[in-house]
């Protein structure tokens, strides 16, 4: 007995033991989490593929019978979706060219040329990137009436191609980790400044670059507000303002509603899942902790 | 010297366009957005300089209380619960088990979804009768409540729903984390130091700065909840979900109050300016940078 007791003890305290123990217990915690993650997908799934009778059965079915795709083709029919579409892409892939060209040169420059009163800019710089939107939007709005770009895309898109502090930051941390003799050895050898910038720098930060290329098409694909405040009429709308309208004409229908849900958040899916390599590498090697 | 000068002037250039941008779109706004607040303007008529009326105003008014207590009820909660979750799974995901890409992706993918399309999900998942989570709350034996149709439940349902799309600050902590230097942890494991000795006296110092930056950008990101709010509750029930950037949105945009919303947006700016400095000045007695204590 006292004999079995020490065994128990000695295989208690033993490394093996303890980590063994210690992975089952991680993976049941990132199961359990992992579930509670993904079960507002699998439910927004299963909506959007059941027939509104359905939806309203008590107590809930999970899954739909029959399997209905009609909510599917149903929302291209009631709104104008095609056209929000099309703005949506024509916004979200201008901004991202934006913010690629101006960002990633005002990082370089922050990163190696070192011009007098770079550090107080800099200091600007990461100050403006605490200044919420709201603070500047009523002066920005008047400006842009006032160049009567009010209801285009216009005020959507032209302020990415000025920068923006959060991405430059990044890229200017990123930047810094690229050794200078690289840089030197060109610039010996007759290169300018701004071919080594595209020709060494620019394809040596693609994480980097991806990082920022989906945090920025995230931002224009799923912003609400600045589409709320600029656009009016139905043919300049983007998708998240058609789906904001959607929920007001359809508010009960919600196998519509998840259908149209599913296919607006589908991109940005297989965006994330193509990318994540780069992306979560991206953001490790950027150096956020700095 | 010749040299030093084309540097200058190099720099100048690469940073040029962002620099006409800040002056453009931040500086110069909030310059003007000062004094915006200081007249009545209604973009139809022409503006009229009224003094400080607009912030006597303010202090009387009954909603702009409402909407920045309902603010603050709501970063209060959402922030720090966000932070620890956040930090747990990135924990989790910093194991040497076999998997973790999956379990990556299936934290950080609800953060892909955002703005309506997430508002219309949650609205469904939070419909008191039908939707998924009083389903699952009945199976255990609790009686959920209306959430967004109750004054009492429409902020926390608005909270649970923030701590679904975690995984931006998940993803910087786990850089964090993967950052710290192994000699460390096996430092502590020969003076017999357990699990939680290297969590309590390395991982927390180690990645202090990390939690610093989550902490201010959470502040800041929180302060500015909007499109859930407008989607799914309009504000209501009786005003329960009123946030601060939705009575500045009406103020502006539906009442054209532009006047008396530039106030509202400068009283806004200077409570998250506060804060962040707030947060700043007490981090010098937690937060640890590698060579120096700051």
């Amino acid at each position: 007995m006292a004999n079995n007791k020490i065994q128990f003890l000695t295989l208690w305290h033993s490394k093996q033991l303890k980590s063994a123990l210690g992975k089952v217990i991680t993976y049941i915690l990132l199961t359990l989490f992992a579930i509670a993650f993904l079960i507002p997908f699998f439910w927004e799934l299963t909506s959007s593929l059941k027939a509104q009778q359905q939806i309203f059965a008590y107590p809930i079915e999970w899954i739909p019978n029959p399997i209905v795709w009609s909510n599917y083709s149903a929302v291209w029919k009631v709104l104008p979706f095609k056209i929000f579409l099309k703005n949506s892409v024509t916004v979200s892939v201008l901004v991202l060219v934006g913010h690629l060209l101006s960002s990633t040169l005002a990082a370089y420059g922050f990163a190696r040329k070192n011009f007098w009163g770079r550090d107080v800019l800099f200091t600007i710089l990461l100050t403006t990137m605490m200044i919420p939107g709201q603070v500047t939007m009523i002066p920005v709005f008047i400006f842009f009436r006032s160049l009567g770009w009010i209801d285009t895309l216009k005020p959507l898109i032209v302020p990415s191609y000025f920068g923006s502090a959060f991405y430059i930051f990044l890229l200017r941390q990123f930047f810094l980790t690229i050794p200078n003799e690289l840089e030197e050895a060109a610039i010996l050898d007759g290169c300018g400044s701004f071919r080594a910038f595209t020709t060494i720098y620019l394809p040596l930060s693609k994480p980097a670059l991806t990082t920022v290329a989906i945090f920025s098409f995230l931002n224009s694909w799923n912003d609400f507000f600045n589409p709320l405040i600029y656009l009016n009429s139905l043919d300049k709308k983007t998708l998240t303002l058609g789906l904001a309208l959607f929920r007001g004409e359809y508010s009960t229908e919600w196998g519509l509603l998840m259908a149209a849900t599913v296919q607006i958040t589908l991109p940005c899916i297989i965006l994330f899942l193509a990318c994540q390599k780069y992306f979560v590498e991206g953001i490790a090697l950027t150096g956020l902790k700095q | 010297m010749k040299s030093k000068f084309k540097e200058n002037i190099d720099g100048y250039l690469f940073i040029l366009p962002w620099f006409i941008g800040c002056i453009i779109f931040s500086l110069g706004p909030i310059v003007i957005s000062g004094f915006i607040s200081l007249t009545k303007y209604e973009i139809i008529t022409p503006m009229e300089f009224i003094g400080f009326d607009n912030y006597v105003k303010l202090i009387k008014d009954e909603l702009f209380w409402k909407s920045l207590f309902n603010t603050l009820y709501y970063v209060g909660l959402s922030v720090p619960l966000r932070i620890i979750l956040a930090l747990l799974l990135a924990i989790l995901l910093n194991q040497k088990v076999k998997g973790i890409t999956f379990f990556r992706t299936a934290f950080y993918m609800p953060t892909m979804t955002a703005g309506v399309a997430l508002a219309l999900l949650w609205s469904w998942i939070f419909e008191p009768e039908f939707g998924v989570l009083n389903t699952i709350l009945a199976k255990i034996g609790i009686n959920g409540p209306s959430w967004l149709g109750s004054t009492r439940w429409a902020m926390p349902a608005l909270v649970i729903m923030s701590l679904w799309h975690v995984g931006g600050p998940m993803i910087i902590f786990l850089a964090g984390l993967q950052s710290v230097p192994q000699q460390l942890y096996e430092a502590v494991e020969i003076d017999g130091g357990g699990s939680w000795d290297k969590f309590k006296t390395i991982t927390i110092p180690m990645i202090s700065p990390v939690i610093f930056f989550n902490l201010i950008m959470e502040i800041i990101n929180s302060f500015q909840i909007f499109t859930n709010a407008y989607i799914m509750t309009g504000g209501g029930p009786a005003n329960a979900t009123l946030v601060y950037v939705l009575y500045l949105y009406n103020n502006a945009f539906q009442w054209l109050h532009m006047g008396y919303a530039s106030a509202l947006a400068w009283v806004f700016f200077i409570i998250i300016f506060s804060l962040v400095l707030l947060q700043m000045k007490l981090s010098s007695s937690w937060v640890y940078y590698e060579g120096r204590r700051v």
